[in-house]
């Protein structure tokens, strides 16, 4: 498997990362490469195997439904929430106006 | 009418339509943080630091999120995957902090069910029908973004944006916007009843997307599909697929193809629109979330969660006709809503044991009042009516009176009006206004002797065979006794007079 120039930009774009022609001809190499060397796990021979989807082997630990029960992961903390934002208004995020 | 048609220039074409329905699931907390999911909060002060994705931030989900789906599942008589994963669909907006969604793309939590459609000859259906459903995942809901207040920007609320919602696939299996509106009902009912979803379409708890593809009919290939996202009320499903369907075949007849987008329901104008910003994101470049773990259910979970399902639709309707002896009319009136069957159970339990007879043998009785005689009466009333008084032992003891031959119908709608405007116990207000009918015998025997006495030859038309008399000869007694005599005491009498 190996990628082009073309697949590079739009995968660049996908993800919003914004890229120069210049770059994008160094990112296909360097990719490439990545991808060359993943793919010798190709070698090994898996029939059998079932795929693996977490390398913990542990199922996942559900909470009870009770809000704000650990302040970490609670909500009300708006102030928090905002303070980063570049453009806060009247309790929202403000931004660059997206409408269909 | 038994198929939908849509008719063009250069034939009959029929339409085909899946939908994808997002039901947001009741729960407190959110699918992957604690914070709150009330409705109308102020904006942003329900919003978690795993809900605005800020970095290291680690979601664990809510087991009561996983319940309600698999329950839903269950009603839907569906296959649960006991081994389920979540994943991460990647796109960029405006209203989705993480820049992904995690959802459940390759093993859903529910497999394969089905749902069934209640026949509506009026409606355009002319049989029940099976739609197939097939899956239902679990994932987070997105914020809420709004245009409206600022000129330049949109303002961007997180509150529901991690709020647990289950997506319910169903088959191309609908046909007609009668189906698919059919479909949405039954679905909405069942989430109801079995409590995993509120189904208030107006706040955006179940929202459709909804699939149109067209094909002449007898073509056995699909047509290329269009999808018009988050449309919130039956009628506007019913009014999405009405108009793609037309606007479809008027793109093939005129030589067009039709493309496999997104589209936007106009409610002002009830057209759909291609919508512009997503057209080249459908590379969603799903992969297996790393946060999160397989989700492994247990036997004893899903025991538990199959023991806490209710009676559902079907299976209710079936016994109000089978078990009560209800008409199909009052049995699917009384299902459809979850509000409706329980004041209906309360009512007719009161109603029996005040009675003193099984609930079947007044089932009947306690569903025409129900549905039709109790309803006209508080409608006629408008904002007279409190309905704080309409308790089920007030009801009951209407009905028990009525039962007994007491009061007549249309006493008992006079005392139930009383109870409304003013309250009080209906046995004292039959006795304090005379809302009562008289059964003595002897009284309603004098009566009608003195009519007969007075119409001998009208008795001698009747006993000549001029059965139609018989009427008469009830309404003077009616009229002699103030309209209050018991008319099946009347009609007895009358007749062992007259033979």
């Amino acid at each position: 498997m190996s990628v082009d120039k073309q697949t590079v930009a739009k995968i660049a774009s996908l993800a919003r990362i914004k890229m120069g022609d210049e770059q994008l001809e160094t990112m296909v190499p360097e990719l490439n490469n990545i991808l060359e060397w993943v793919e010798q796990l190709g070698e090994v021979n898996v029939d059998g195997v079932e795929p693996m989807s977490a390398v913990i082997p542990n199922d996942l630990r559900l909470r009870d439904d009770v809000i704000d029960a650990d302040p970490k992961t609670a909500g009300g903390r708006r102030d928090d929430v905002l303070a980063n934002a570049p453009a806060a208004e009247h309790g929202f995020f403000g931004v660059p106006k997206v409408i269909e | 009418m038994s198929k939908y048609i849509v008719q063009g220039q250069t034939g009959d074409w029929e339409v085909v339509i899946g939908l994808e329905v997002h039901a947001q699931v009741t729960s407190n907390s959110k699918l992957f943080s604690g914070a709150a999911t009330a409705f109308g909060a102020e904006p942003n002060s329900q919003v978690s630091l795993v809900d605005a994705a800020m970095p290291g931030m680690l979601p664990v989900p809510n087991a009561e999120c996983i319940r309600q789906a698999v329950r839903t599942g269950m009603a839907i008589e569906a296959e649960i995957h006991k081994w389920s994963r979540f994943d991460r669909k990647n796109y960029f907006y405006a209203d989705l902090p993480q820049g992904y969604q995690i959802s459940q793309l390759y093993h859903p939590i529910v497999g394969e069910g089905q749902l069934l459609i209640d026949a509506d000859e009026k409606g355009g259906i002319p049989e029940d029908k099976v739609i197939g459903i097939e899956r239902i995942h679990v994932e987070q809901d997105a914020g809420k973004l709004m245009h409206d207040q600022h000129p330049t920007m949109s303002y961007v609320d997180l509150n529901r944006s991690g709020v647990a919602l289950m997506e319910i696939v169903s088959k191309p299996d609908m046909t007609s916007p009668a189906e698919a509106g059919a479909y949405v009902r039954k679905l909405r009912s069942i989430l109801r009843y079995v409590g995993s979803c509120d189904g208030n379409m107006e706040e955006g708890s179940m929202r459709a997307d909804v699939n149109v593809s067209v094909r002449k009919i007898g073509d056995p290939e699909l047509g290329t599909r269009t999808e018009t996202k988050n449309v919130n009320s039956v009628r506007f499903v019913m009014q999405v697929i009405e108009y793609e369907a037309s606007r479809q075949v008027d793109v093939l007849e005129s030589g067009g193809s039709v493309d496999q987008e997104t589209r936007l329901f106009d409610v002002a104008t009830g057209t759909t629109r291609t919508m512009r910003s997503k057209e080249d994101a459908h590379d969603y470049r799903y992969f297996p979330d790393p946060d999160l773990l397989p989700v492994v259910l247990e036997d004893d979970f899903l025991a538990d969660c199959r023991a806490s399902l209710p009676e559902l639709p079907d299976a209710k309707r079936a016994r109000y006709e089978n078990e009560l002896g209800l008409t199909p009319y009052n049995a699917r009136e009384l299902t459809a809503e979850v509000e409706t069957f329980a004041r209906f159970e309360t009512l007719l339990a009161v109603v029996a044991a005040k009675i003193g007879e099984s609930e079947a043998k007044v089932a009947t009785q306690v569903a025409n009042w129900a549905l039709s005689v109790a309803p006209g009466v508080v409608k006629g009333l408008g904002d007279e009516a409190n309905l704080a008084n309409s308790t089920p032992e007030a009801q009951a003891a209407i009905l028990s009176m009525q039962d007994k031959g007491d009061i007549s119908g249309s006493q008992a709608k006079e005392i139930y009006e009383i109870v409304l405007k003013e309250g009080g116990e209906p046995e004292a207000i039959a006795d304090a206004k005379g809302l009562k009918q008289v059964s003595d015998t002897g009284a309603i025997e004098a009566a009608i002797d003195e009519i007969l006495a007075n119409n001998e030859d009208k008795v001698e038309q009747y006993k000549g065979g001029k059965d139609k008399l018989f009427g008469f000869f009830v309404g003077q007694t009616m009229k002699a006794m103030q309209g209050k005599a018991n008319p099946g005491v009347v009609n007895q009498i009358l007749k062992s007079k007259l033979s």
